[in-house]
């Protein structure tokens, strides 16, 4: 899950609660999944550090992703 | 004797006569077949290695005997082939590469990738060969009429019989070949519908992993790392390093998008380096590299050098930006605004979900008069039913009787009195009227003879 994709699925859950008629347990559960949604948005958010990476490939074609350190 | 000295031009003064006999070929000679050189040339004399050529310091001796010279006499007249093959050893050991200046004229790219042109002078013409393997670094072919220099080793074409310069660099006045490249690339990527602003794809607006091809030890790795760490620190930086610069650049760039193309976790990719000379931006302007990247299946910023340059990549890359830094500007979001869209997601969710939840319990509201107000009417309907039914006992009930002036007399046990034979004097019996009772004594009983004869009454007295 990632921050894009969560910012559209709360975008989408807004509009539905907005623009349809929905019985209230399914809105309930849309705000529920739009809240787990929010959480995850957030824990995106905390690092305050950035790490800087070097892709790497084996022989055997896989990747590896390391920290790149001066 | 300066013609061989590194770092400086030859010495215009020296003649080539001069060279023949003061200094025959060089070590070039040992690498051509030495047999050619030998039947003609007598070997070159000892030289005195410290010294090198320097005459002037240590000058030789002149030992050739007239007779030995080859071609000093009928006898020994040289062969054609020995002429033009020592003529060119000669050429060759004389001059360093030089750079030349002229005017294109007859230029002809044959069939098998060599360029033939010459280069004119006011009076005089040089033959000029560019080979194709040799020709890495001439951005363009020049066209006719071109003011150039070229960069070549002066040598003997022994078939022709001509002098010619086997060129392998070439830069032309006002830019004009490499932007002629650029114009033959751009055009060909054209033809292919590369360069349609139609394929420019969108940037992802939260990008969660960023890929740098890019130089490890560039400038542009740091200045993007630094920008995205003051933004948003929540990205990943990757980088996929590559040379971005000489020979091997076009193919370590074209490997590295290959790189990424496969690994496939990259939201993102920025391709670029810091500013440079011309040549040293030049792999971003290969069109191998322009392909790559116009294939690369993730959306793509180019960042090559400063502001003014513009490469072949910029075309084609869905964003062009003027530094790396301004490309990882573009490329990730500042994490205060993201918070503050967050916030304002959850604040639009709350909103939402509480109106679902007070429009739910308006309606339970709504309901529950419905059913009260029900009940009240039920209630009410009962209460006039009742009524009613009341009213109609009401009628038949002996109280009623009592309103129109009527008296039950009761006996003191309860029971009513309805006849006078019940009765005897001095009994005590209960007169009930309409609003109370009378307690009463019996003074004397009259039986009626006639039940319809007036008069025919207990009297009693109260």
């Amino acid at each position: 899950m990632t921050f894009e994709s969560s910012m559209e699925r709360l975008e989408a859950i807004a509009s539905r609660l907005e623009d349809e008629e929905l019985d209230l347990d399914t809105a309930l559960a849309l705000f529920e999944e739009g809240v787990a949604e929010l959480r995850a948005a957030s824990a995106f958010l905390t690092q305050a550090e950035a790490r800087l990476k070097q892709l790497n490939e084996a022989a055997d074609g896989l990747f590896r992703v390391d920290d790149l350190r001066d | 004797m300066t013609a061989r000295r590194r770092g400086g031009p030859p010495s215009p003064s020296l003649g080539a006569l001069e060279l023949f006999a003061a200094e025959p070929p060089p070590a070039r000679a040992e690498s051509r077949p030495a047999s050619r050189a030998a039947r003609a040339v007598p070997p070159p004399p000892p030289r005195n290695a410290q010294n090198g050529g320097d005459v002037a310091e240590a000058p030789r001796r002149a030992v050739y005997v007239e007779e030995a010279v080859p071609g000093a006499t009928p006898g020994s007249a040289v062969s054609v082939m020995a002429l033009t093959a020592t003529a060119r050893d000669v050429l060759e050991g004389a001059f360093m590469p030089l750079w030349v200046r002229g005017e294109v004229s007859d230029f002809k790219a044959h069939r098998n990738g060599h360029w033939y042109f010459s280069l004119r002078g006011e009076d005089a013409q040089l033959k000029c060969v560019a080979w194709s393997r040799e020709r890495r670094r001439i951005p363009a072919p020049p066209d006719d009429g071109m003011q150039i220099v070229a960069l070549g080793r002066l040598t003997v074409y022994p078939a022709r019989g001509e002098m010619q310069l086997s060129v392998t660099r070439m830069e032309a006045e006002g830019d004009g070949l490499w932007r002629k490249a650029l114009e033959l690339t751009r055009a060909r990527l054209q033809a292919d519908g590369l360069l349609d602003p139609a394929r420019k794809r969108m940037l992802p607006r939260y990008p969660r992993r960023v890929a740098v091809i890019t130089s490890r030890d560039g400038a542009a790795l740091r200045d993007i790392f630094a920008v995205v760490q003051r933004r948003c620190p929540s990205v990943e930086v990757v980088l996929v390093p590559a040379a971005v610069q000489g020979d091997s650049a076009p193919e370590s760039l074209c490997f590295a998008l290959d790189q990424v193309a496969r690994w496939g976790d990259a939201d993102l990719v920025i391709i670029g380096r810091g500013g440079g000379a011309r040549e040293d931006l030049w792999a971003f302007n290969d069109e191998r590299v322009a392909r790559a990247l116009a294939t690369c299946p993730v959306p793509t910023i180019s960042a090559v050098g400063h502001e003014i340059d513009m490469s072949i990549c910029d075309l084609v890359a869905d964003l062009r930006a003027p530094t790396p830094s301004a490309a990882a500007e573009a490329a990730v979001p500042v994490q205060s605004e993201l918070r503050e869209r967050l916030r304002m997601s959850a604040a639009t969710l709350s909103a939402l979900a509480s109106e679902r939840v007070a429009r739910a319990r308006t309606s339970a509201a709504d309901l529950a008069r419905d059913i009260a107000r029900g009940a009240v009417r039920r209630v009410e309907r009962r209460r006039l039913e009742l009524e009613s039914s009341a009213a109609r006992l009401h009628a038949l009930s002996p109280l009623a009787t009592l309103d129109r002036g009527y008296a039950i007399v009761r006996t003191d046990d309860g029971g009513t009195v309805r006849s006078v034979a019940s009765l005897r004097a001095g009994a005590q019996v209960e007169v009930v009227l309409r609003d109370g009772t009378a307690a009463a004594t019996v003074e004397r009983v009259v039986p009626n003879e006639q039940l319809t004869a007036p008069g025919n009454t207990a009297e009693a007295t109260a």
